[in-house]
């Protein structure tokens, strides 16, 4: 009886893990998503979990991470770890601030561009060429990135007007602009503060208002690159050397070519979130990444390798991080019991597969309220580690979910198919 | 539509060298088009080598290869299949993760893009040669048959007029290998050519039209089959020396040793199950046999009884129950362990071959003196097994990625029969050595047998399973679902009862 | 154990080469940047003076402590990428005790270096038992710990640091546990920390860890191949634990030459990113004790020497990272295309001297 009924959960819990993210159930989950949040603000009064404000932030804090992670995927995706990603992503700012205070924001994002793909290329040649250990080349190269930016800013920037060795002189950022009609609608909505439906206007006033160019760039790389490595020969073929590179090369593809491309994409993308962060903050500055590369690799294992899944992950990631500055204290702490219910609900689900991990999360969910009751707001050094802690508590929960291309971060030499 | 006598493929004074060994030397062969085509050897001879040159994956050091006639230089499998040339691995060359289309479509999108008319093309010749696969499956989701269906078929949908078969039905059960050799009669009909790797005579027997043997690297002669037995074909590939494993009297006792009941053990991914309520006894001095095509729970059957799964039942070594020791536990009451895969499982590639000895006996005499190595005495007791297991090696200090596979083997089993151990459990343990290692490895177990050791064999070689067992159990999709007298049975009643057509008494 | 000159020299050659290329690329930036290049590597090739001597010492003996840590973990293919955070954290927790002077004198300086070690084991275990239950791999997870170290050490050093200060730091080591010194460098103004020789203890632990223990044994089983350490009876998870645990106390030892020889306390100002830099020196090194101590010195020696290139020649110090950087990066290739040479070099070897004696007994048959 009791076997049947595991049965049948087990049987559940696989069908779950298929579902397809078809419209009606990202729509769905999203919906349910804000209604957690109108709820939440409803009960701890803290308003800023959902205004348009804390949406703008997380999408400015969310789409460095997001490009970052896109870097990731697509080297993954070809079967090349790239720890790497946080000294492209410096290459990248420096490239920004450096052509980008000569001569525009726009020349700044092609030299991100570039100097991403470069430091990409040098990470491509030791793994693809030489054969060495992904994780000890993209170390270096994090060293060699972090150097070599530290060195030319003060060669570049020393001197000049507003400029230093650790700082450029300002770049002209990008100017924005609003969603003709939808910006406005929403706004007046948000304000008349309607439980779930000014919620909802503020998220949406939030995606509309004040972008940019290069915003819009951005998340239509998502969509871009979905599409090409789903829907078109080149992709298929980078997917392929990812997970059977032995497999791609008996039938004549070429894996070294395409691992290659893959990885100096990946270095241009990591590139690119170095010029958001500039054009953002309007100077390159020394430290600026903060470690964003690395929180991109974490939200694209989190998104389990997919552009879909890092979207998610990204925003979430540029959610606790959004919250965090704007009024920091109040907002994580509401956050807490949110995070509470989760670990209820996660509990629950594991309750008759695993009891001991079950009552782990119930335990910490306790904790959590308790913290949440005894206390009024975080201290500001603990809600710097928002996005940190939020990442561990992920992959902790989702890791033995996930599915990472199957020849991801292995050698593969020439010749060694059959 | 075949013109028999024009030649298809020759390949003339064939060489090539890797460090270590010389894997083709003046190899000819000569295929005549519209035929089958067999080239025999034993494992390590250089057929699969031979076949690799042929389809471009690597280049010959010396020699030339024609095509229709003409001759031609293969960069990559690219310029192969360019030729006409498609080749199917004796391992699958599948991504799992991606579609039966995508997997067919990969490096040809060209043909028929990779969207609908690709699709189209698939079914077509799915049905044209009956080979019911669905484009859009996950390859991981396929049983073996069909994971081999879509590799003839990537073949195919490039156009290719040859094709490589190498070992094609090691995989397969013998109903399943009837279906292939239907499939390749199919392929034979439509003007096609086969190139047909194997080392089961007869197999090659009934298929092929024309066998190349080679030994060691150097093609013997090609034969007529029609003319030729099974033992003539046997006697070329080897030389002329025949090795029989058979056993002579039996030295079985009556007390149990390793005592099984219900083991089963569900996979963690998938919910499959992979091994159901497997019980057995082995008594000391037995050695029991399972037979089973690869792939229904053997793999996983050893691991449970090592320690290294998790699975549910008992396992009892003498009166003694083990189910919950670990894996370290385990080896240190005398459980010896041959592996299937070596490379994965027996050896440290990178390490001498001392440190190799003390790979899985690392917490027993003679190699440990408290917390710390002994390695004095590790360095001593593999002078004694490379002396008395005939391991080739300039020193033991060599590392284990040098030597020759028989020579790693022999290391391995030599390492495993030391420190008296009570039970073997030995995978495979003749897979891919040369003839003068496997005869070694025999007379090993079977001395050690003698001497009371309790013997675990599983094994794919037939005759190797009914030659050195006691008894023999069957095993078929994670069951033991018969056994059968060795004394008695011919390899072609196992070979049945192993596809669960029916359990001879 | 036989010697094999050739293996050795190639061993040799590989390291230096990559140093010889690096000097090389670093040759091109500098000129490529303008900058006086024959300038900067007179700057850097000077005989250091005697005080110079003293601070690479010190600086190599931390360094050391730093790369064993991260060469634990390397040795199983385990990457610890967070010796960073651990040794703050540990330092921190090791200077709070200190300064609360709980023990008289020296005893204070040894309770100290446990709850160092401790600290900086159990912040380490974090990582690998996240590893163990969870799946979560231990690359990004102690990179995740490194920025959660960060923040805990600031809100800490907040809550303990003298109110109305703006020195924030934990309080100073009581005298009587401060530690001179040693003053090994003839005329040099300054001491060797006398906790270098924690970084010589450490290097003999490990080397005996490693190479001489079941322990170790194991460990290097599990990086050469996992697979077959699991069927040999390796614990794979508890390895995983324990040599995190091993790794984080080793990072934990980190800080102890400079809390108990110079700085006293734990501040803002105290050394920051010797982690990461262990990484590199322990790559260098090839995760050998001895290598490690070499490219200790050498990336030590380098950034004391590039301190007066600015003064000197005009450039700034920052081009000794790039230098490093690429050090390490063509240091791991070179490797990667000896260890290839040498796999095939000695299959070569073996079959030929097989072949011989193969022949000899094909002849009778």
């Amino acid at each position: 009886m009791s076997s049947t009924v595991e049965g049948a959960l087990e049987k559940a819990a696989t069908t779950v893990r298929k579902v397809r993210p078809t419209w009606p159930v990202v729509l769905l989950a999203l919906a349910g998503v804000i209604l957690l949040l109108a709820l939440l603000r409803v009960i701890t009064g803290a308003d800023d979990v959902a205004s348009s404000g804390t949406v703008r932030a997380a999408i400015r804090a969310a789409l460095p991470i997001g490009l970052a992670g896109l870097g990731g995927l697509w080297a993954e995706r070809s079967g090349v770890v790239n720890i790497g990603l946080e000294g492209m992503m410096i290459m990248g700012t420096f490239g920004a601030g450096w052509a980008g205070y000569q001569w525009g924001m726009w020349a700044g994002v092609a030299f991100a561009l570039l100097f991403g793909a470069l430091a990409g290329g040098v990470h491509a040649i030791a793994t693809v060429g030489f054969g060495v250990d992904h994780i000890v080349s993209g170390v270096a190269i994090n060293v060699i990135a972090l150097g070599a930016a530290q060195y030319l800013a003060g060669l570049a920037f020393t001197g000049h007007p507003g400029g230093g060795p650790t700082q450029s002189p300002q770049v002209t950022p990008m100017s924005t602009f609003d969603v003709p009609g939808v910006a406005d609608a929403a706004h007046s909505i948000a304000e008349k503060n309607w439980f779930f439906v000014s919620d909802l206007a503020g998220i949406v006033n939030g995606l509309t208002s004040r972008l940019t160019v290069l915003t819009l760039i951005g998340v239509l790389l998502f969509v871009l690159t979905w599409w090409v490595l789903w829907r078109t020969t080149f992709g298929l073929r980078v997917r392929s050397v990812g997970e059977s590179p032995a497999a791609a090369e008996s039938l004549g593809v070429s894996v070294y070519r395409y691992k290659y491309i893959a990885v100096i994409i990946s270095g241009a993308l990591a590139g690119l979130a170095g010029a958001y962060l500039v054009q953002d903050s309007t100077v390159y500055r020394e430290g600026q990444t903060g470690g964003r590369g690395y929180i991109g690799l974490a939200a694209m294992i989190f998104g389990n390798w997919r552009p879909g899944g890092l979207a998610a992950g990204s925003g979430l990631f540029g959610y606790t991080d959004a919250l965090r500055l704007r009024s920091g204290g109040e907002s994580v702490h509401a956050l807490l019991l949110l995070l509470a219910v989760l670990l209820v609900v996660f509990g629950l689900a594991l309750f008759r597969k695993n009891r001991r991990q079950a009552l782990v999360s119930a335990g910490a969910a306790v904790l959590l309220v308790v913290l949440f009751l005894v206390t009024d707001e975080i201290a500001g050094d603990f809600t710097g580690m928002t996005p940190y802690l939020t990442t561990l508590l992920v992959l902790a929960l989702f890791s033995q979910r996930l599915r990472m291309p199957k020849a991801d971060g292995q050698v593969y030499r020439k010749g060694s198919a059959g | 539509m075949s013109e028999p006598d024009l030649i298809a493929v020759r390949l003339t004074d064939i060489g090539k060298r890797f460090p270590g060994v010389i894997a083709n030397d003046q190899v000819n062969v000569t295929v005549r088009r519209g035929t089958v085509h067999a080239v025999v050897g034993e494992n390590g001879a250089g057929k699969s080598t031979l076949m690799k040159i042929l389809y471009g994956v690597q280049k010959p050091d010396s020699g030339t290869i024609e095509v229709d006639g003409q001759e031609m230089s293969f960069h990559s499998p690219s310029d192969a299949i360019a030729a006409g040339i498609g080749m199917v691995f004796q391992h699958f060359m599948l991504a799992d993760n991606l579609t039966v289309l995508e997997n067919v479509v990969l490096g040809a999108e060209k043909l028929y893009g990779s969207g609908d008319r690709a699709r189209t093309r698939i079914r077509e010749l799915s049905s044209a040669y009956g080979f019911d696969v669905d484009p859009d499956r996950l390859v991981e989701d396929l049983g073996v048959g069909d994971r081999q269906r879509v590799e003839i078929l990537k073949v195919l949908y490039r156009g290719a007029r040859t094709i490589i078969l190498d070992e094609p039905t090691a995989v397969l059960v013998p109903q399943e290998v009837d279906e292939l050799f239907e499939n390749l009669r199919g392929l034979k009909a439509e003007g096609l050519t086969v190139l047909f790797i194997s080392h089961k005579l007869d197999e090659v027997l009934a298929v092929a039209d024309d066998v190349t043997v080679i030994r060691r690297g150097r093609t013997v002669t090609t034969v007529d089959p029609k003319h030729t037995t099974a033992r003539q074909l046997a006697e070329l590939m080897v030389g002329s020396e025949l090795p029989s494993p058979s056993t002579e009297t039996s030295t079985v006792t009556d007390v149990v040793q390793l005592s099984v009941r219900d083991l089963s053990l569900t996979d963690p991914l998938g919910g499959r199950d992979l091994l159901t309520d497997v019980s057995f006894d082995i008594h000391r001095g037995e050695v029991l046999g399972i037979a089973g095509v690869e792939g229904n729970g053997q793999a996983e059957l050893v691991e449970a009884i090592m320690g290294m799964r998790k699975a549910t039942g008992t396992v009892a070594l003498g009166d003694v129950d083990i189910s919950a020791w670990s894996t370290a536990r385990r080896r240190e009451a005398g459980v010896g362990y041959i592996p299937e895969d070596r490379h994965r499982h027996g050896l440290l590639l990178d390490a001498p071959l001392w440190e190799n000895r003390m790979l899985g006996h690392q917490t027993q005499e003679p190699n440990r003196t408290g917390p710390f190595v002994d390695r004095r005495g590790a360095r001593n007791d593999t002078d004694r097994i490379v002396a008395a297991y005939d391991v080739r090696t300039p020193s033991i200090d060599t590392t284990a990625r040098a030597l020759s596979g028989g020579n790693q083997q022999k290391l391995i089993v030599g390492r495993e029969m030391s420190g008296n151990p009570v039970l073997l459990i030995a995978a495979h343990p003749t897979r891919g050595v040369d003839v003068g290692a496997q005869a070694a490895i025999w007379d090993h177990i079977k001395t050690a047998r003698r001497e009371g050791l309790a013997v675990l064999l599983i094994s794919a070689d037939l005759d190797e399973l009914i030659g050195l067992s006691d008894s023999i159990q069957v095993m078929l999709r994670g069951r033991l679902v018969g056994s059968v007298d060795p004394q008695t049975v011919t390899p072609e009643q196992l070979g049945s009862a192993m596809t669960g057509a029916g359990v001879p008494a | 154990m036989t010697f094999d000159p050739r293996k050795a020299g190639l061993t040799l050659a590989a390291p230096l080469l990559a140093i010889v290329f690096a000097v090389l690329v670093t040759s091109i930036v500098l000129a490529a940047a303008g900058d006086p290049v024959g300038t900067v590597w007179q700057t850097i090739f000077t005989q250091p003076r005697p005080r110079n001597v003293v601070n690479i010492i010190n600086a190599a003996s931390v360094l050391y402590l730093s790369a064993l840590a991260a060469a634990v973990g390397f040795r199983m293919n385990l990457f610890n990428i967070g010796v960073d955070g651990q040794y703050r954290i540990a330092a921190f927790a090791a200077a709070y005790v200190a300064g609360e002077a709980w023990m008289p004198g020296k005893l204070n300086v040894l309770f100290s270096i446990l709850v160092a070690v401790v600290v900086g084991a159990l912040w380490a275990g974090i990582a690998g038992l996240l590893k163990v239950t969870r799946g979560v791999s231990e690359v990004i997870s102690t990179i995740m710990l490194n920025s959660i170290a960060t923040a805990l050490v600031a809100y800490f050093l907040r809550q303990v640091a003298e109110k109305g200060s703006n020195n924030i730091h934990t309080t100073t080591i009581p005298a009587s546990s401060q530690l001179a010194g040693f003053k090994l460098v003839g005329d040099a103004p300054n001491a060797i920390y006398t906790l270098s020789v924690l970084a010589v203890l450490a290097g003999i632990f490990y080397w005996l860890l490693l190479n001489r223990t079941v322990f170790g044994f194991n460990l290097r089983a599990t990086g050469m191949s996992e697979s077959a350490a699991v069927a040999s009876g390796v614990s794979v998870k508890k390895m995983v634990v324990v040599s995190m645990l091993i790794s984080g106390g080793v990072a934990g030892l980190i800080g102890m030459p400079l809390l108990f020889g110079d700085a006293y306390n734990y501040g803002l100002t105290f050394q920051t990113g010797l982690g990461f830099a262990g990484i590199a020196v322990a790559l260098l090194g090839r995760n050998h004790p001895v290598g490690i101590a070499l490219a200790a010195l050498l990336f030590a020696f380098l950034n004391e020497q590039s301190n007066s290139l600015q003064l000197k020649a005009g450039v700034s110090n920052d081009i000794v990272n790039i230098m490093q950087g690429v050090i390490v990066l063509s240091v791991v290739i070179a490797y990667e295309v000896v260890r290839r040479y040498n796999n095939a070099a000695e299959q070569r070897r073996v079959a030929a001297q097989l072949a011989a004696s193969r022949q000899a007994e094909e002849v009778p048959a």
